[in-house]
């Protein structure tokens, strides 16, 4: 690795569906109280796709922070790394924000620039049928601890942070969590279920289709699309 | 078993057996597709669901309309922009807000900008391969790809074997590596696939070239929004401030960065004329004996238009993206839009998961109503939780069924493409025609999936002579002085009225968009959208009309049912911003095979 290396630090996920923002409110909690170096960018990416691979080619150390369904009791944190961040992505898709970050992973791989050091931090969601909502409180308290799991994983690349307060917001103060939770429409005027059918069942999980005769050709789940 | 002729032309026969497109995810919605076909493998009936709420609608309710934008620009990872733009747009109708010249060719960038790569992502990543085969592409012969490469593109520099045999080589340990990505699912050894070896490799070698040019398409609305991959957006204009003699790339906008835009411009043009538009005609040439797919688009086209030429007039005449509505297929006669009116667009729910009061009657979005009614009916196959089959004679979509005077209609790259031509735009009307004469097929090969593909690679080449326009234009706006960005005169919820209602449109890479919004008391009381898949996606209506996936799906061969890749082609085609996959139903209803389709 070369003396200055690339970091990118990415939380994925929709804020709109509870839990399934935690990977935003960490990057969000990061812009406002931790100051890097200037080789380390702190990225809210959102559920962006293919629009963030050029980010992920450009980094040498990838942490990416999400929500991610390991099957384990509800707030768990647990990390990953390497090569099982895009296998992991694959198995335990939860939402379609991580198949697109699958496929941007291969994107970057294709196009021959790929990060050396991969670093998945997730936390297991307690509650994603809430549209509209925020975290909830026990996945909350999990933004600290996966924060500092991200800078003991930095120390070892020689990057230290230093703590700050300032204003930062994400792109709009409307999404500051604080004010996102506060203006939140009752259940009476919004309302904050999802679709059950989705919700509640893994039967919408699709089997790969019939591998192809040719050689070396897995077929697997068709991930176009997903950006 | 169900025979019936709908008011719109389609003879729908679901005796067959049933072939299923269902989603896997959530967050950016779903859909569901299901085709009955009959013996001969052709297409008999088709039914179009959307499988999840998506309820963008009610989140907003009681919100700060100042603030709609960054909530609408979350909902989906492909659209930001253009819902940010519309939302802003809606307001501004609302509160009378009057932007300043510099901010309206500002957003025209941007949204063009998305447009040209929204474009190219699709062309390249999400549709290509439904046409190429990267298998195929590793017999190809690298001398004979640089000369069809040459003869299609002379100008194109990166035509030489050894460019080729280069992209060969690291496809080939690609794939030998196993680590396939994204041509990782395909049938690639299905006979629909009809390219030569070498035009598969020219098209490969183009999808890792689109990939690599694609991002910096992105920087022009990283320049002009600041935060990437969430650009800003402010009602009353754009977040930018202009400082031409400013230095250093943060802050306002200099000379530096619009000089960067305008570089930015001239390479995105070059792309789009050498490689684009060039290989869409290579492969165009192969499969323009595949004319399926045309659905609706011979009959009703819905175009909002866009791209205001001058800023706060968004008249038909002052758009330079077409505005209209062709019905019945009369090209003689391009319609009026107004969507302010109650009698035009119509959203109905009688085959929808929702509830209205009175469900025969269609409603106007300012009085759209958001009532989630999710019931299956009683020809359902499997329950709540697990559904089979869906029963359209039911409700079954969360999609609602807009209509235009009634009429389903189908809205993108095609409809605005129709209506420019019907229009006699004269830009439009010379590129459809270059297409036509260079393919030598009829005016009738553009009502197809392969017409609405070639649209699209149009509309790109016209999107990027645009943005050169509006690069000129503001340049020349600023060098005479004029440095305004944003007016801020109503930004004050006190000087609002207490009650007003707005609508902001824009056409969105895959079609007409739609945001309408009721102000009261300074916060949002209603908010409906209408997106492009919510046209094209429609379920039946009242009526029993099909939407323009259903049609378009009509009738369609599908030569191994068990790969189906014509249904794939056509639903890819209308760039659809609901992920789904396939389910292939064999006769005993067993699940024989399922992909995932976009």
């Amino acid at each position: 690795m070369t003396s200055s290396p690339q970091i990118l630090l990415i939380g994925i996920g929709n804020l709109l569906w509870a839990d399934e923002g935690f990977g935003v409110r960490v990057i969000e909690h990061l812009q406002k109280h931790y100051r890097f170096p200037d080789n380390v960018t702190v990225l809210d990416g959102g559920t962006q796709g293919l629009y963030l691979v050029e980010h992920v080619q450009a980094a040498d150390v990838l942490v990416v922070f999400d929500a991610i369904d390991y099957g384990l009791p509800p707030a768990t944190l647990k990390c990953i790394e390497n090569d099982d961040v895009p296998n992991f992505l694959g198995a335990k898709k939860m939402s379609l924000h991580q198949t697109g970050f699958q496929e941007v992973l291969a994107t970057a791989q294709l196009l021959g620039q790929y990060p050396q050091h991969l670093l998945l931090i997730g936390v297991q969601p307690e509650e994603l049928d809430d549209y509209g909502g925020s975290l909830r409180e026990n996945i909350k308290a999990q933004i600290q601890p996966a924060i500092e799991t991200a800078l003991r994983y930095l120390q070892n690349v020689g990057v230290a942070a230093s703590r700050i307060d300032t204003a930062v917001e994400l792109n709009d103060p409307a999404l500051d969590m604080q004010r996102y939770e506060a203006e939140r429409p009752s259940p009476a005027q919004a309302c904050r279920i999802g679709d059950q059918r989705v919700l509640q069942t893994g039967v919408f999980t699709v089997r790969p289709p019939t591998p192809s005769e040719l050689p070396s050709l897995q077929v697997d789940v068709d991930y176009r699309g997903q950006y | 078993m169900t025979v019936r002729n709908t008011p719109n032309g389609f003879h729908l026969n679901d005796a067959g057996r049933r072939v299923v497109v269902d989603p896997v995810t959530r967050i950016e919605g779903h859909m569901r597709c299901e085709v009955n076909i009959d013996d001969d493998n052709i297409i008999r009936n088709a039914v179009s669901s959307g499988t999840m709420w998506r309820g963008l609608e009610v989140i907003l309710k009681g919100r700060d309309p100042r603030d709609a934008w960054a909530f609408v620009q979350r909902i989906c990872g492909v659209c930001t922009g253009t819902h940010a733009l519309t939302s802003v747009r809606a307001v501004e109708d609302a509160l009378k807000i009057q932007i300043p010249e510099n901010a309206n060719s500002i957003r025209n960038l941007m949204q063009l900008s998305l447009q040209v790569q929204d474009h190219l992502v699709h062309f390249y990543h999400l549709h290509a391969l439904d046409w190429v085969n990267p298998v195929n592409a590793l017999k190809a012969d690298p001398a004979a790809t640089s000369a069809l490469q040459q003869s299609i593109s002379p100008h194109n520099p990166k035509s030489s074997p050894g460019y080729f045999r280069d992209t060969q080589n690291r496809l080939k340990k690609f794939v030998e590596s196993g680590q396939l990505g994204p041509f990782k699912n395909g049938y690639w050894s299905n006979p629909a696939y009809l390219l030569p070896p070498e035009a598969d490799l020219m098209a490969v070698t183009h999808y890792l070239e689109a990939l690599d040019f694609q991002k910096d398409i992105m920087k022009i609305r990283t320049i002009f929004g600041g935060k990437d991959p969430h650009p800003n957006w402010l009602v009353g204009g754009v977040p930018c401030a202009i400082n031409i003699d400013g230095v250093g790339a943060n802050g306002a906008i200099n000379m530096e960065r619009l000089n960067l835009v305008s570089s930015l411009i001239d390479r995105t043009i070059a792309f789009i004329d050498q490689v684009y538009i060039p290989d869409l005609l290579a492969i165009a040439q192969f499969y323009k004996g595949w004319l399926y797919g045309g659905g609706i688009s011979g009959q009703s086209l819905l175009a909002y238009g866009d791209i205001p030429d001058n800023a706060n007039d968004y008249s038909a005449s002052n758009l330079l993206m077409p505005r209209g509505a062709i019905i019945n297929g009369d090209l003689s006669k391009v319609h009026e839009v107004d969507l302010t009116d109650p009698e035009q667009i119509q959203e109905f729910v009688p085959h929808s998961w929702y509830s209205y009061p009175d469900e025969a009657i269609g409603l106007h979005p300012w009085d759209g109503i958001t009532e989630p009614n999710y019931k299956i009916g009683p020809n359902t196959k499997g329950d709540r939780t697990h559904i089979q089959e869906l029963d359209e004679g039911a409700k079954y979509s969360w999609i609602k069924a807009p209509r235009w005077r009634g009429h389903a209609m189908e809205v993108g790259p095609l409809a605005r493409y129709v209506v420019g031509y019907a229009q006699g735009n004269k830009e439009i009307t010379e590129q459809i025609n270059f297409v036509l004469k260079t393919l030598d097929v009829p005016v009738s090969a553009l009502f197809s999936t392969l017409g609405r593909t070639a649209a699209r690679g149009l509309e790109a080449q016209w999107a990027a002579g645009k943005m050169r326009y509006f690069m000129d234009k503001l340049i020349a706006n600023i060098k005479a002085g004029d440095l305004a960005t944003a007016n801020v005169e109503r930004w004050d919820p006190e000087t609002w009225p207490s009650s007003v209602k707005g609508v902001g449109f824009t056409e969105a890479p895959r079609g007409a968009l739609g945001h309408w919004l009721k102000i009261e008391d300074t916060k949002i009381a209603n908010y409906q959208c209408v997106v492009p898949t919510t046209w094209n996606g429609s379920p039946r209506d009242e009526q029993g009309n099909i939407g323009a996936f259903e049609a378009a799906l009509m009738n369609t061969k599908v030569e191994r049912p068990d790969e189906p890749v014509e249904i794939l082609r056509t639903l890819h085609s209308f760039d659809p911003c609901l992920a789904c996959s396939t389910h292939v139903i064999s006769p005993d209803g067993t699940e024989l095979t399922s992909v995932k389709v976009r």
